[in-house]
């Protein structure tokens, strides 16, 4: 690689784009993670927020209900994504309006409407006890559980799709190598279509995983007050609260847990040599 | 087909099934509920009535912020599609090491959260004396909706065979109109795409808009959660099922236009 190498003209149609983020979106979180790092009481805020144990409440609840909505989202993802790239006419036509139809329906609505279904005689308790899972009437709304199933909802798309996007361009003659070369199902599920489609799974997780940890109206509908992530507790301080100092410091600190998560997915997909 | 393989795709189908069903388990909701005629949301509805249609048409609190949050998404997605699309081409044609590096911070406000976005926002307009709530409003879903044009157009660009171009001109056509006649065309579907994502998550959006809007300008979600929030009732379920009767008309002519499968390439 010549380090000479002439400016390529044709990069100047990039720059109006760049110039924008970096200008609207990038400085300003530059100038927000500064201000909080070396702004007054910067430090000690943080070294505060760490040694309180509500902290640590909050922070498991933000990456456990974040890894929860994220394999779930995985587990009924996978196989979606999988009829989807190997169907054909209705089935597939099915599940793509299946996900793109939901996606005009806001998240506030989606969150209301899963308000009703996880109630106690809601849906979810009828079928359960109708069909003696449940030996009595149970509510899942304001539960964890019950947030998991309302953020795998809105999120699971954006499992699907970029799974999708590999697994369509797979080539499905390998599977037939490998078979005739003699590997068994099992080993050609872990050894062949896993390791070739792992590049829109990594971008999956990442989309889901970065998405659910910073989710903060399906929060505020499902599970309410009781239950606070780092988005949440954001938000609140905020919004309601006007403790911009707590609000900063929880704001950096899911901001440098999802930059963390962009960097080694990004970097992760890179050294597999996908696109996606 | 070994048995291993056909329980294997059996229950691939299985949890693809219950997949769809419950994906559109909020939608069947929505609707059932705006008919019904009860203020209190019993799933059946005891019985069917369109009084909530009719406290829609008379709602003076929706309305606005409908208009108010289409006028913002349509701009800022159409800001977005010309931003986007000449990014993308300037960062596919023109080799330079870091290109990766650009591109996820391109796309990264996809990811990173929209709360902490709309405060560092917030505190930067601010410090540079902007107030205009609809200026401010603008800026920001712009940053919204780029990286939707530049992930999809640019995956669809490198997929394009630029040779084609300079066939065309080879065979007599101008260089715009080469672009206009080759490029154009085979670019189609990824506008329409990242065009129709963009637009739903600037419709959509409330952790960034919150930040901006006032009590006289608001936009459609954070006018919903206030709903939701102090006086529930089927009005808004009443709304959301017309705006998904305008997606499936979308759906029907995307489909027409380009394909169904083409839509998905997110």
């Amino acid at each position: 690689m010549s380090t000479t190498r002439r400016f390529d003209p044709i990069l100047l149609l990039a720059a109006p784009a760049v110039a924008y983020l970096t200008v609207v979106y990038g400085l300003p979180l530059l100038f927000l993670l500064g201000r909080s790092l070396l702004g007054t009481g910067g430090f000690s805020a943080f070294a505060g927020f760490f040694a309180d144990p509500f902290s640590w409440i909050v922070l498991g609840n933000t990456v456990r209900s974040a890894a929860l909505v994220t394999l779930v989202c995985l587990v009924i993802g996978y196989p979606t994504a999988l009829v989807l790239a190997r169907a054909g006419g209705f089935v597939q036509a099915a599940i793509l309006v299946a996900i793109i139809l939901p996606l005009s329906v806001g998240v506030v609505v989606k969150a209301f409407a899963w308000q009703i279904v996880l109630r106690r005689d809601g849906v979810v308790s009828q079928i359960f006890t109708g069909l003696g899972i449940w030996d009595e009437p149970q509510r899942l709304l304001f539960t964890e559980t019950g947030l998991v199933i309302g953020a795998a909802n809105i999120f699971v798309p954006f499992m699907i799709l970029p799974i999708y996007s590999v697994l369509k361009l797979v080539d499905p003659r390998l599977g037939e190598a490998a078979a005739t070369l003699g590997a068994s199902p099992v080993y050609r599920f872990f050894k062949v279509a896993i390791p070739l489609s792992l590049p829109g799974i990594i971008t999956g997780i990442a989309f889901v995983f970065s998405m659910a940890a910073s989710m903060y109206v399906i929060p505020s509908l499902v599970i309410g007050d009781r239950f606070q992530t780092l988005a949440t507790l954001t938000g609140r301080s905020f919004l309601f609260m006007r403790n911009e100092q707590l609000g900063s410091t929880t704001a950096v600190v899911l901001l440098a847990l999802t930059i963390g998560i962009v960097v080694a997915s990004s970097r992760l997909s890179r050294r597999l040599g996908g696109a996606a | 087909m070994t048995a291993i393989e056909k329980i294997a795709g059996w229950l691939a189908g299985l949890l693809a099934t219950f997949t769809v069903v419950f994906l559109l388990t909020p939608l069947v909701v929505t609707v059932a509920v705006s008919f019904g005629s009860s203020a209190v949301f019993t799933l059946p509805p005891s019985s069917w009535s369109l009084r909530w249609y009719e406290a829609l048409a008379r709602s003076r609190d929706l309305w606005p912020p409908v208009f108010a949050s289409v006028k913002l998404a349509a701009f800022s997605t159409a800001v977005a599609l010309v931003l986007g699309t000449l990014c993308a081409i300037g960062l596919l044609r023109g080799q330079f090491r870091g290109r990766e590096a650009v591109v996820t911070f391109l796309v990264s406000p996809l990811m990173l959260p929209g709360l902490v976005i709309g405060i560092a926002m917030l505190e930067s307009f601010r410090a540079a004396g902007l107030r205009d709530v609809w200026v401010s409003l603008v800026l920001a879903h712009v940053v919204i909706t780029l990286p939707y044009v530049v992930r999809t157009v640019f995956a669809s660009l490198s997929l394009f065979d630029f040779t084609l171009i300079d066939a065309a001109r080879t065979l007599g056509l101008t260089y715009p109109k080469a672009v206009f006649k080759v490029l154009v065309p085979s670019l189609a579907p990824a506008f329409l795409t990242s065009g129709m994502f963009a637009f739903l998550a600037s419709m959509d959006n409330y952790p960034i808009s919150i930040f901006f809007t006032d009590a006289w300008t608001k936009t459609l979600p954070i006018q919903m959660l206030q709903y939701v929030e102090e006086s529930p009732d089927p009005t808004i379920a009443a709304i959301s099922t017309l705006l998904i009767l305008l997606s499936i008309g979308v759906l029907v002519l995307g489909d027409r236009l380009v394909g169904l499968r083409r839509m998905a390439d997110l």
